[in-house]
């Protein structure tokens, strides 16, 4: 049996999936990425390795994705976040035309064609106003970790406006409404919806089609995803639980198993004799 | 003898200057602002009546300017940063035509006529890229003081090249460079170069027509100043003053008021 890993290693977090050779998801895991990169694909490697029962002998295949995906010498090759995405969610969700994914640092529209390759995209990653850091430094600011936010915003009965224009900035109008007596269930609330306006400007300019899937650590909150089909008006596919965060480690190891069926394949009958050694 | 203040309540610091009708400094004032902008205001404005000597009813006029300008409750009027920094830099270097004040939160690129008028401006206060708060967030990652922030970047050999725009990813790239094993001041002069890069941008919106005066908080960077002259290729004018120079704005058009108006200190006082 041949194995495929798929490596992401994002700048927050590297996570790791493991696919058998019939596409079922064997093991997964993830890690803080730090400053080590390889250090920190090597443990949640291992960590997928050991969910799985499998020996490292036993991969027959290593895809890195993500922007640290040229620093794992390991590899055995490297695919862009967007390849990787494009493929994890529609092997998630078929139907996917459109992916959305907010990731710590960057934020990503992606449009599919039939083939689910990508057709186009926008990328973010100048600016952390529209982007997951957004969200985790208005929690911060009021005294809250970045896994308080699901929760806190449950609670919120409406978003307090918030202009959303500078990460850094936000600090003095988190502080300000504080003052006045803002709930901050409804500040994050106001931040989250202002973050989403920026995802749907950014869905609208590789003209989103439904159906559209999202990914990313920050989307794993039920109350982003409730958000966001309120603001497109159309139903989001969210993948479950943890899923939301492997998407792109999981495109990539199914691109790693496509790979290995193709290194597989005999020589093309159509190669002209004495070219074929090549493969 | 009248005295007219100027009291410019920054985002970060506040700053009060008493002005003689020679129009010559007396006394100066700097406290941090924090969260109270009102007392901060207040503290500031007394602390330069302690230095200067001088009654707060010899205070014939007070101008308020920066920010937090309308919570200088017991100004006579405002007057915007803009207004008082061409004002201000103008008076201390007459030949001045552009004014670059970078301050813990913006940064203003500003055109100004001899006269002190201000012909064209335009300033980043939407987005911390480019400002003090830049260095500010690079002096946490490094644990490095603010005012050894300079000094430290122009011991470096080979500056690392800051690929960031905003500010919450230069602090993490700052880190990874750290890590890297690059040396703090290369990093340093690499964000000092970045800052210096976007600024040039904004003056040339204005257009850059020497003289050129540097105020605000970060015109006491010696780091910034250095950087700063080599990308505009002439030597900029650098007060000490450079961080009062708002409030001496303000307390020029204070001193207007008392001049050509000689307004009593009797509206100031009640609401004192």
């Amino acid at each position: 049996m041949n194995y495929s890993a798929g490596l992401d290693v994002g700048s927050t977090y590297t996570k790791a999936v493991l696919l058998s050779d019939s596409e079922r998801l064997v093991g997964k895991a993830m890690e803080h990425t730090g400053f080590k990169l390889e250090q920190a694909a090597e443990r949640a490697l291992r960590a997928a390795l050991e969910m799985a029962g499998l020996q490292r002998s036993d991969l027959a295949y290593v895809v890195t994705t993500g922007y640290g995906r040229y620093q794992i010498p390991f590899r055995d090759i490297q695919v862009t976040d967007l390849t990787a995405d494009a493929r994890g969610s529609r092997l998630l969700f078929p139907g996917t035309n459109t992916v959305l994914d907010i990731g710590g640092q960057t934020m990503k529209a992606l449009r599919l064609d039939e083939a689910g390759r990508v057709r186009s995209f926008r990328l973010n990653d100048k600016c952390a106003a529209g982007t997951g850091a957004f969200l985790e430094k208005t929690a911060r600011y009021m005294g809250y970790s970045t896994q308080e936010i699901g929760p806190l915003v449950a609670t919120s009965k409406e978003a307090v406006a918030i202009s959303g224009v500078c990460a850094v900035f936000a600090e003095s109008e988190v502080i300000n409404h504080l003052s006045h007596g803002a709930p901050p269930a409804d500040i994050m609330h106001g931040a989250i919806a202002s973050l989403l306006d920026r995802s749907v400007q950014l869905m609208k300019r590789v003209q989103m089609q439904p159906e559209v899937t999202v990914a990313g650590g920050i989307l794993r909150f039920e109350s982003m995803a409730r958000i966001l089909r309120e603001k497109l008006e159309a139903e989001v596919n969210l993948p479950e639980g943890e899923m939301v965060q492997y998407v792109g480690a999981l495109g990539a190891a199914a691109l790693g198993l496509h790979r290995l069926r193709r290194m597989a394949e005999p020589p093309a009958a159509l190669t002209p004799a004495g070219t074929s050694e090549a493969s | 003898m009248a005295y007219a203040a100027g009291v410019d309540v920054g985002s970060t610091q506040t700053k009060a200057v008493l002005l003689n009708e020679q129009r010559q400094i007396v006394a100066r004032a700097l406290i941090d602002t924090g969260a109270n902008v009102v007392s901060a205001a207040e503290n500031a404005f007394f602390q330069a009546l302690g230095n200067g000597g001088v009654q707060e009813e010899e205070v014939a006029y007070v101008v308020g300017t920066g920010y937090g300008r309308y919570r200088v409750t017991f100004g006579n009027t405002q007057v915007t940063e803009i207004s008082c920094h061409g004002r201000g830099a103008v008076h201390m270097f007459p030949a001045s035509h552009t004014v670059l004040d970078m301050g813990g939160q913006d940064t203003k690129a500003i055109r100004v006529h001899p006269t002190g008028e201000i012909l064209d401006f335009c300033m980043n206060d939407k987005c911390a890229a480019g400002t003090g708060r830049f260095l500010g967030a690079a002096a946490a990652a490094l644990e490095i003081p603010l005012d050894e922030l300079g000094a430290t970047a122009l011991r470096a050999e080979r500056p690392v090249k800051i690929s960031t725009t905003c500010t919450v990813f230069a602090e993490s790239e700052v880190l990874s460079w750290l890590g890297k094993g690059k040396k703090v001041e290369d990093i340093l002069l690499g964000v000092h170069q970045s800052i210096a890069s976007r600024s040039i941008g904004l003056l040339r919106r204005v257009g850059i027509e020497p003289e050129l005066t540097f105020t605000g908080g970060v015109a006491k960077n010696v780091g910034m100043i250095r950087v700063l002259n080599d990308a505009l290729g002439f030597t900029m004018n650098v007060s000490d003053d450079s961080i009062f120079m708002g409030a001496i704005g303000a307390a020029l058009f204070a001193l207007d008021h008392v001049v050509s108006s000689r307004v009593p200190a009797a509206s100031r006082e009640a609401e004192a």
